[in-house]
């Protein structure tokens, strides 16, 4: 049942991977996306200001948003992450990549109880911390972990 | 005249190596050699481990570095001990057979004196002599097996696939492996090795749905008792070498899930759970220290030939962590007594193999013997005599790399040349006679185009700063466990007290400093991305030296290094 559950969450993340695609330049938004669309908060060029713009100024660190990622990138064009939140009452989630040109990744919003779990792929073309902040109960937490981006070869 | 000589030397050296000279015979009757491999048994769970023999069937020289450095917690702790520091750190007398073994002290006399090392055929008698008195034991091997050497590459593989069957292995993981290509990889798995050779990996999945590629453990019963062997392939496998080859796995080191593995296997009655790992020492001795439920790490990859585990503490208790040399040069041999469903005690002794000490194995010298028949004469070429040592292993650079950097220099015109940190490659004695077989030890790869390309002095700074961060980010998670790129025609400082990006500094072409802006011609080989053309580097190297036909001593391009001082992992003068 868990099982099932995550796997249908899992298929959920590759749409995000579309989401994600659309907010590297590399698709257009549609006009389905324009609603939720947070041009302020997706345009920063600094990370702090795409958090504040995104509505997570001041996020608390939490160990209980547990990232995973890899230490080194395989593939710096699709860096798997994935992010869970285990705050009681986690209602949204948002991913920035620190040291890309518009830091800001992508945003979830999570209704009617669904598990705060997101699987994405992100764009990076440096080493750089991978940061992700949650509201909860009508606060902010965020959590981070540093993704090395290196040219490969030479090794072993 | 002193040439005539050395040749000579190095005939005699050659036949006592061989196993049929004189020499071999009165090396066995001169008495220490009786003891030297008498390991009485211990326990009841026995486990030998070899790794990164890098496809070495014959005994060969390999010379132990003199730059191995450590930082951070890695600060003059096994395996960042070099030389005397290394042997006073494991109680080993200087001037013995095992020093040379651990060493690369005097190194040139002792492999004069005590021989060349490893050889399938000499192993396979070491090997069915320690399992005659260990009676349930297993044969691990950690990878690095099917790549390394002119025949494993020309026959895919096949030669060390044959070999291994025939040695007796039961478990593998793997690297170099990889390089073959996936399809190849699972060909041997799925059909050599079926119902023999379990080939074990964790952290190998499918980019696509994560599946698992291989099984991840094998639970064997070793005289009644349950051991789980799980296997890690090294993690970075896609990034250190060419991701095309493996385009649909996922690697990494996959902690988590380690922890997931290691809990599984002790829910299905493990009494004793080992790590058969190709990490590096670093990353497995991190590991170590957080996952709990691991009795022992036998790792391999950085080539570190360490004689004693060392012992980390965790949340479930302590985990042992070795490290078994390379190519063949040693046997691990793990002794465990297991008591009320867990291990009670343990020896441990990492045997070197010395070819003059033990008589090769008929059926194993026969198998390589005829495998080889057909490359024989390729493989005998003399394409030149050195005047000096050739050697590969250290942090910044090694002899043989300083041959290959001159030739891609000197052939390709290039204003300075790279060349990888691998840490496999043999060594050759002074006065020996390179071989194409010596040069395919270095070179025998599947992605061996050499290339020349134009690059600003911003962008090489770049490049060995990136490569210097895989050495030294003080985070071993985020090491690959390779060398330092050899850099030819460029001195640079590297100063160890700086992070990323600011510890390559000074760097100097032709007595003026490299300008950022401006062009130069860089030479290299094994380009990990996929449409590099260039001549294999073997031939670049055969031909420079079919011209030179005398090899004088190449001196190291060697950085000046800042931030070394009191480094046991370090000795300059020893070269």
């Amino acid at each position: 049942m868990n099982q099932l559950r995550r796997s249908f969450l899992k298929n959920a993340g590759a749409v995000g991977t579309v989401a994600v695609a659309i907010v590297a330049g590399l698709l257009k938004p549609v006009a389905a996306f324009a609603a939720a669309w947070n041009s302020l908060a997706f345009a920063a060029k600094d990370p702090s200001e795409a958090i504040k713009n995104a509505g997570y100024d001041g996020a608390a660190q939490s160990n209980d948003i547990v990232i995973k990622a890899p230490d080194i990138a395989e593939n710096g064009a699709v860096v798997p992450v994935s992010a869970t939140s285990n705050i009681p009452g986690t209602t949204s989630m948002a991913f920035f990549v620190e040291k890309n040109p518009t830091p800001m990744i992508a945003s979830f919003e999570f209704s009617n109880g669904a598990e705060p779990f997101i699987s994405t792929r992100v764009k990076m073309a440096k080493t750089s911390v991978v940061r992700v902040t949650v509201k909860a109960g009508g606060k902010n937490y965020t959590n981070s972990r540093e993704v090395k981006v290196t040219i490969g070869g030479c090794g072993g | 005249m002193s040439m005539n000589r050395r040749e000579f030397m190095q005939m005699l050296a050659v036949a006592a190596a061989s196993g049929f000279a004189l020499n071999s015979r009165s090396a066995l009757s001169a008495g220490s050699s009786g003891s030297f491999y008498d390991l009485p048994s211990f326990g009841n769970v026995s486990l030998l481990h070899i790794t990164d023999c890098h496809a070495q069937l014959l005994p060969i020289y390999f010379r132990e570095p003199n730059v191995n450095i450590g930082l951070g917690q890695s600060l003059n702790k096994a395996p960042h001990l070099v030389g005397e520091k290394l042997l006073k750190s494991f109680g080993i007398r200087p001037g013995t057979r095992e020093a040379h073994a651990f060493t690369y002290l005097d190194f040139e006399n002792a492999a004069r004196t005590y021989g060349k090392v490893g050889g399938f055929a000499h192993l396979s008698t070491l090997i069915k002599k320690i399992r005659a008195s260990r009676p349930g034991s297993l044969l691990l091997d950690g990878g690095d097996t099917w790549q390394g050497s002119a025949t494993a590459l020309w026959t895919k593989g096949q030669d060390m696939v044959d070999a291994c069957k025939l040695l007796g292995v039961d478990v593998m993981t793997g690297h170099w492996e990889f390089t073959l290509g996936a399809e190849r990889v699972k060909q041997i798995v799925d059909n050599d090795f079926k119902g023999k050779v379990n080939f074990l990996a964790q952290n190998i999945k499918t980019n696509e749905f994560g599946d698992q590629v291989f099984d991840p453990f094998v639970i064997k019963h070793i005289n009644g008792i349950p051991v789980a062997i799980i296997g890690q392939a090294f993690p970075y496998t896609p990034i250190a070498n060419p991701r095309y080859m493996v385009h649909d796995w996922s690697f990494g080191i996959q902690e988590d899930n380690m922890q997931l593995v290691v809990n599984e296997v002790r829910a299905k009655g493990a009494q004793v759970v080992v790590l058969l790992s190709h990490n590096g020492m670093d990353v497995d001795l991190k590991m170590a220290g957080r996952v709990s439920g691991i009795d022992a790490i036998l790792g391999g990859h950085t080539h570190d030939g360490v004689p004693a585990p060392i012992i980390v503490r965790n949340a479930g208790g302590q985990t042992l962590v070795t490290n078994a040399g390379s190519n063949s040069k040693f046997l691990g041999v793990l002794d465990m007594d297991v008591k009320d469903g867990k291990v009670s005690g343990f020896k441990y002794k990492l045997l070197p193999v010395f070819a003059n000490l033990i008589e090769p194995d008929a059926e194993m010298a026969t198998l390589i013997k005829n495998m080889r028949a057909p490359y024989e004469a390729k493989l005998a070429e003399k394409l030149a005599i050195t005047e000096g040592m050739l050697y590969r292993r250290g942090s910044f650079n090694g002899t043989f790399d300083q041959l290959i950097l001159d030739a891609l220099m000197e052939v390709k015109g290039a204003d300075a040349a790279f060349s990888p940190g691998f840490r496999w490659g043999t060594s050759l004695l002074p006065g020996e006679a390179i071989t194409m077989e010596h040069v395919m030890d270095q070179t025998a790869i599947t992605y061996p185009q050499t290339t020349l390309t134009e690059m600003t002095g911003e962008t090489i700074k770049e490049i060995m700063e990136d490569v210097c961060d895989n050495l030294f980010n003080p985070d071993p998670y985020k090491q690959q466990g390779g060398d330092m790129v050899r850099v030819g025609g460029i001195s640079y400082t590297c100063n160890l007290r700086q992070g990323f990006g600011k510890r390559i500094n000074n760097m100097m072409l032709n007595g003026k400093a490299l300008d950022p802006n401006k062009k130069y011609k860089v030479a290299g080989w094994a380009p990990v991305g996929r449409d590099a053309t260039g001549e294999p580097v073997w031939d670049v190297v055969a031909g420079y030296l079919r011209d030179k036909k005398m090899l004088t001593p190449r001196k190291p391009n060697m950085p000046r290094l800042i931030g070394v001082e009191g480094n046991a992992g370090i000795a300059l003068a020893g070269r």
